[in-house]
């Protein structure tokens, strides 16, 4: 039965698969990064779902209203993985401008001088 | 007074010493290279010292647990949480002490090569800068003891690692390698995530003992067990998830691949850290005990097979470095397999993983004096082809002595430090299984030989006419190696003291979850 709270799950794991997919299957070095983020995002979602509680409120103490209260931890988790997503996005990208600037392609068939 | 204070904040010290100084680097180097050396090599002393004090108290005392903003150190549970730990603790107990002290020595005798070997390029405030990024992740994944703790550290370690592999463009083939290597590790440190995530939703907690006091090994356990024992062993280059370290440790300056065979290690710690400590006996220590021998017994073969046709020095060495981690997976994968029966463990399931654990230490020490080795010869002759080599002999006479030690090291002859910890391996897993004995017997004969072709196509023959006016290496780099040389001799030399000191508290910490459990939750 699909109730409310598993369609998140279903499009994290959706989410991880087209991730996943492009990573693997793309031959673009910037579609493979692009992968890689929605990955990422995918893992973000998953972090930010398993915090939810139906009908909780935010742990703040001030005049709270005496139901149940949310633990903070995984946004704080989700925040941390979007910034550390955010410097491998970058450092990814930088790489593939060096790419770009010494071999003049980003086809990973044509990325191959290390093999020589 | 202020004595007591370092001692008793050394694990936050550990990890913070190398951050203020890589974040401080790039404004130290503007006033002049000179004073950024000073303060890299500084920066690098004072860890080390702390990575050496921690050490001794962990070894005299027993595991040090931290707590991050508590208000006593040692207050990991909260009087009002209810009995959990609900900040970041660090857990240092003998295994991680022995963890840290390899990135001590081999952290401070890479800087010392480095200022020598690496001056001649540009932009080396970044260059430092990553480095002390790479120390600090590999002291805070070692030191950790909570899960999403270390997975930051071991983004910190991977992304600069990535940044330092590209560091030496080279026409963009130092780039394409540290793409391999990155985008594998960003897709591996996902998944790490995700097995966290798992956690964190079955039993509401980060910290290791809570996760480990709660374990239950369901369905979704196993899951979390397999994404974790693939990402790791992606990570520590472990066959077949192995073929970014070729490239990597290639490429990469050479003294940042001597950091980056630590930094492999820091993940085959974390390896070791979730199979003994998160699961433990919980697990079907057969079965997985097994996974990790078969992932040990291929490194070893496929490391070695492609180690012998390879003709870029460096090339080959981080093939032999792959074969060498299967040593470490194998010695304490025996442990693992006889986990949870006392009589077996006794009889050879301890001294194989001390064995492995030994062989962690003494793969560090040599692997990273063969790569300075490495480095030093290509800093004076400009190439990493061994065909192109010869002679070397005459003129670079101490590093020639260098690479010997550190080549009868790695095959495995005595009096060296390889000989010691691959003899505890070979005597404990004939009693398990004699096959894998032969088989790790067999693969240290093709080290050897492999290493005699390449010592002999480096330094013996005639003087060549294009190398007639080779000097030395500088002497920085050559007391850079001479550290590690020097600790690769001791330990070969006196292996008793350091199995009964480092070795022997490591594998009983791995293998006795439950100190582990009431070091953190205090003796629930």
């Amino acid at each position: 039965m699909l109730v409310f709270g598993t369609i998140p799950y279903l499009v994290i794991v959706a989410l991880a698969v087209i991730g996943l997919a492009t990573a693997a299957l793309k031959r673009n070095l910037i579609k493979i990064f692009l992968g890689i983020t929605i990955f990422e995002s995918a893992i973000n979602l998953f972090l930010v779902s398993l915090g939810y509680r139906d009908g909780a409120v935010a742990p703040i103490f001030t005049d709270a209203p005496s139901t149940e209260m949310v633990m903070a931890t995984p946004q704080a988790l989700t925040l941390t993985s979007i910034v550390i997503g955010v410097a491998t996005t970058a450092l990814l990208l930088s790489f593939a401008v060096l790419i770009w600037k010494h071999y003049g392609t980003v086809d990973t068939d044509k990325i191959r001088r290390l093999k020589e | 007074m202020i004595t007591d204070a370092i001692i008793a904040n050394s694990p936050a010290l550990l990890v913070m010493i190398p951050l203020i100084a890589a974040f401080a680097c790039p404004f130290i180097g503007r006033i002049s290279p000179a004073v950024r050396n000073i303060w890299v090599v500084g920066a690098m002393v004072l860890t080390a010292a702390m990575a050496l004090l921690l050490a001794g108290e962990v070894f005299s005392s027993g595991t040090v647990v931290y707590t991050f903003g508590a208000s006593a150190p040692g207050m990991s549970v909260p009087p009002d949480s209810g009995g959990i730990p609900v900040r970041i603790v660090f857990t240092v107990d003998a295994m991680s002490a022995l963890m840290q002290i390899i990135g001590a020595i081999t952290g401070l005798s890479i800087v010392l090569y480095s200022i020598a070997g690496d001056r001649r390029h540009t932009g080396l405030e970044s260059y430092y800068t990553l480095y002390l990024l790479m120390i600090a992740g590999v002291m805070g994944m070692v030191s950790t003891g909570d899960l999403f703790n270390f997975f930051v550290f071991l983004e910190i370690l991977s992304i600069s690692s990535a940044g330092l592999i590209a560091y030496r463009i080279d026409r963009g083939v130092a780039v394409e390698a540290a793409v391999k290597y990155f985008v594998l590790s960003t897709i591996g440190a996902m998944v790490i995530l995700v097995a966290i995530g798992i956690f964190y939703g079955e039993y509401d907690a980060l910290n290791i003992a809570v996760i480990a006091s709660r374990m239950q090994f369901t369905l979704l356990d196993q899951v979390a067990l397999v994404l974790m024992i693939a990402a790791l062993g992606m990570k520590c280059g472990a066959v077949p998830m192995h073929f970014w370290t070729p490239d990597a440790y290639s490429m990469a300056p050479s003294s940042i691949t001597a950091m980056l065979v630590v930094a492999s290690q820091a993940s085959l710690y974390g390896l070791f850290r979730v199979v003994f400590t998160l699961y433990n006996v919980t697990l079907n220590a057969a079965t997985v005990g097994w996974i990790i021998i078969v992932l040990g017994v291929l490194s070893m073969v496929v490391g070695v097979t492609m180690a012998i046709p390879q003709k870029d020095v460096k090339r080959l060495m981080a093939y032999h470095a792959i074969s060498q981690t299967g040593y470490m997976l194998l010695g304490v994968g025996v442990g693992l397999a006889v986990l949870g029966n006392q009589s077996l463990l006794d009889a050879f399931g301890y001294v194989a993983m001390e064995g492995g654990i030994f062989h962690i230490i003494n793969h560090a020490m040599y692997k990273g004096l063969l790569f300075l080795t490495a480095g030093a010869i290509f800093y004076r002759i400009g190439t990493r082809n061994l065909n192109r080599m010869g002679g070397l002999g005459h003129n670079m006479k101490y590093t020639m002595v260098f690479f010997v030690i550190g080549a009868l090291a790695i095959a495995g002859i005595p009096p060296f430090n390889g000989f010691a910890s691959k003899l505890m391996i070979y005597e404990s897993v004939f009693m398990f299984n004699p096959i894998l004995s032969i088989i790790a017997m067999v693969v240290s004969i093709l080290t050897l030989a492999s290493f005699v072709k390449v010592f002999h196509s480096i330094f013996m023959g005639p003087r060549l006419p294009e190398y007639a006016d080779v000097k030395e290496a500088p002497a920085p780099m050559l007391i850079g190696m001479g550290i590690l040389a020097a600790v690769v001799v001791l330990f070969g030399l006196f292996p008793g003291v350091v199995v009964d000191h480092l070795i022997e508290p490591a594998a009983q910490a791995l293998v006795n979850q439950g100190a582990y459990i009431s070091a953190v939750m205090g003796g629930a």
